[in-house]
């Protein structure tokens, strides 16, 4: 069994964010597994979406019941194989998992930062996972690797650090939040204001607002899904009765299902860290960067991409993933790209380890041999 | 590292005789490019620059193992991304015959390519013009070994028919390789008639 410890980086110096501010004592939670190959080629970046942590792969004690997020696909002997690879995946800024967000205190205060905190981008977490890159001796990644958010870091690693990745895998992602992802993120986020323990962010730890946590998390919950993954996963089953109740309680097995998400959404997530990483995500847009071009976005980048969607995913869907490819034909760069046929919706990419897995594996494989070569 | 085999140059002479127009160091775009392996030849042999488009999940897979850049794309539709001339070749071999509107394939690769490669299967070969006239049938050969009703292959023409169809879209024949397993003398003399096949070399009128 794969034992990994959560691991801690305190960044030296304060870190500059693109909305002006710097942020002081910031902390940032990561785990590596696998060994750094002697002339450092040998490192993978794993970037995590919205509610992910650092604990990518293995468990944290031998009791544990549940591996890390992505341990099907990540571990000795997994498409990305630790035993190959040394593995770094790091809790992003303004998350609750253990790295620096708006619930830890503010060192100038004493208190926490709330809405104090000041508001991150995607591009922010990047800068300070490249810190963690430092600190760790690593001159040079060999792949950058993430779905959904973790495909928009790994985007902003190929853009802002060209010299320092051999390449990157962005799944089921996009290069601009559309306006519907940015309305679904604006009434979850409303779910929360309306809750009555929210008090502008500043509740406290036994009051926290899980009921605005808990329907922002289903409402996003559905929109990780597809109709088809729905029908045939739950149907129109009924959860416990074998007829309709007549009133409002929950019949359905889907209802059930959703309010089951939610409420174990509530108890590994904080709310105003669901305020700061949603909007990191709003504000992610690479082509408005380049005056609206995203070819411009990506002129001087280096690193070879393999793109993935999945058919069914409408959050993220596969014609963004396309625009992405095309920007990066105009650059002339090494560009893969597959759409993968799945009915799991924007999830397939945590489930569709059978085959995104060998991929992954292959593209991988030969990126370390042309390191070698 | 996973690595399909090259190849076997002497059973396809279309891609033998397309990959000697290659130069070295050039950028070539293979439509329809399948496992990768023509265009691993490519690269390790030309040194070319190389990338495919192909629209089978599986295949792709097996690009990605072969270590050639992929894009899934139907050709019917998803050639807009190449900006004009982007490429030195654009190969298409035997898959002109499955597009839906293969006169706008055409178009697009003269476009996208300073010179097209196309490997045509001439349905005006003797032995196809025999089993319509005498057997009354639709041709079946070794190379198209589909029924009627289920072949891919929805649009079957001659070698004169495509010479038509590049005069009538403005598209100048650079060369024309015809390709005959038997009779080379007759496959010279009337390719129509004894050539099983034809590269054409294109450009842009």
């Amino acid at each position: 069994m794969l034992i990994v410890k959560p691991q801690n980086f305190l960044l030296p110096a304060p870190l500059p964010l693109d909305c002006g501010r710097e942020l002081r004592q910031v902390n940032l939670r990561y785990e590596t597994v696998g060994t750094l190959a002697p002339d450092g080629s040998n490192a993978v970046l794993i970037t995590h979406a919205l509610s992910g942590d650092a604990h990518v792969c293995g468990r944290h004690t031998p009791e544990d019941p549940k591996p890390g997020w992505w341990d099907e696909m990540v571990g000795p002997g997994r498409a990305i194989d630790t035993d190959k690879y040394f593995v770094v995946c790091s809790n992003v800024l303004g998350s609750c998992a253990g790295s620096t967000g708006p619930r830890s205190v503010n060192p100038d205060t004493g208190n926490p930062y709330n809405l104090d905190f000041p508001v991150i981008t995607i591009r922010d977490m990047v800068r300070a996972q490249h810190e963690l890159m430092k600190h760790l001796g690593i001159r040079k990644f060999l792949s950058v690797v993430g779905g959904s958010m973790g495909g928009m870091q790994a985007m902003e690693w190929a853009i802002n650090y060209p010299d320092q990745v051999d390449s990157v895998i962005p799944i089921a992602t996009t290069s601009q939040l559309s306006p519907q992802s940015i309305a679904f993120d604006w009434v979850g986020r409303e779910a929360i204001k309306n809750d009555p323990n929210w008090n502008d962010g500043n509740y406290s730890a036994d009051h926290v607002p899980e009921g605005g946590l808990a329907t922002a998390r289903m409402l996003a919950h559905i929109t990780y899904l597809s109709d088809e993954s729905m029908s045939r996963k739950f149907g129109r089953e009924l959860q416990d009765a074998d007829s309709y109740s007549f009133d409002f309680r929950r019949d359905f097995a889907v209802e059930s299902y959703l309010e089951h998400q939610g409420r174990r959404f509530v108890e590994r997530f904080d709310a105003n860290s669901y305020f700061y990483i949603t909007r990191a995500m709003d504000y992610f847009d690479l082509a408005a960067r380049a005056g609206g071009d995203l070819a411009r976005a990506f002129a001087g980048t280096r690193a070879a991409f393999l793109v993935v969607s999945f058919s069914s995913d409408w959050l993220f869907p596969t014609a963004e993933s396309r625009k992405i490819v095309r920007a990066l034909l105009r650059n002339r760069l090494n560009v893969s790209f597959c759409e993968i046929q799945s009915a799991y919706g924007h999830d397939a990419f945590l489930l569709e380890a059978d085959v995104l897995g060998p991929m992954l594996r292959d593209f991988l494989a030969n990126r370390l041999e042309a390191q070698h070569a | 590292m996973p690595k399909s085999l090259y190849l076997d140059l002497r059973r396809r002479p279309d891609l033998k005789i397309i990959s000697e127009l290659v130069h070295p160091g050039s950028r070539v775009l293979d439509l329809g490019c399948g496992d990768g392996s023509f265009l691993q030849m490519l690269r390790e042999k030309r040194n070319a620059e190389v990338l495919g488009l192909e629209i089978d999940q599986q295949e792709i897979a097996k690009c990605i193992a072969n270590g050639v850049p992929v894009i899934q794309s139907d050709l019917d539709t998803d050639l807009d991304f190449a900006e004009d001339n982007s490429f030195d070749l654009v190969i298409l071999s035997q898959t002109l015959q499955q597009m839906r509107r293969p006169d706008q394939l055409l178009r697009q690769i003269v476009r996208v390519g300073r010179r097209a490669a196309v490997s045509f299967i001439n349905f005006g070969h003797f032995h196809c013009r025999f089993q319509v006239f005498f057997a009354g049938s639709m041709p079946r050969t070794t190379q198209i070994p589909y029924q009627w009703y289920n072949t891919p292959n929805i649009h079957l023409g001659t070698i004169r028919d495509f010479q038509h169809l590049c005069r009538h879209l403005d598209i100048r024949i650079l060369q024309e390789t015809p390709i005959g397993f038997s009779f080379p003398l007759l496959t010279a003399a009337w390719p129509n008639l004894f050539a099983v096949g034809c590269v054409f070399v294109l450009e842009k009128a």
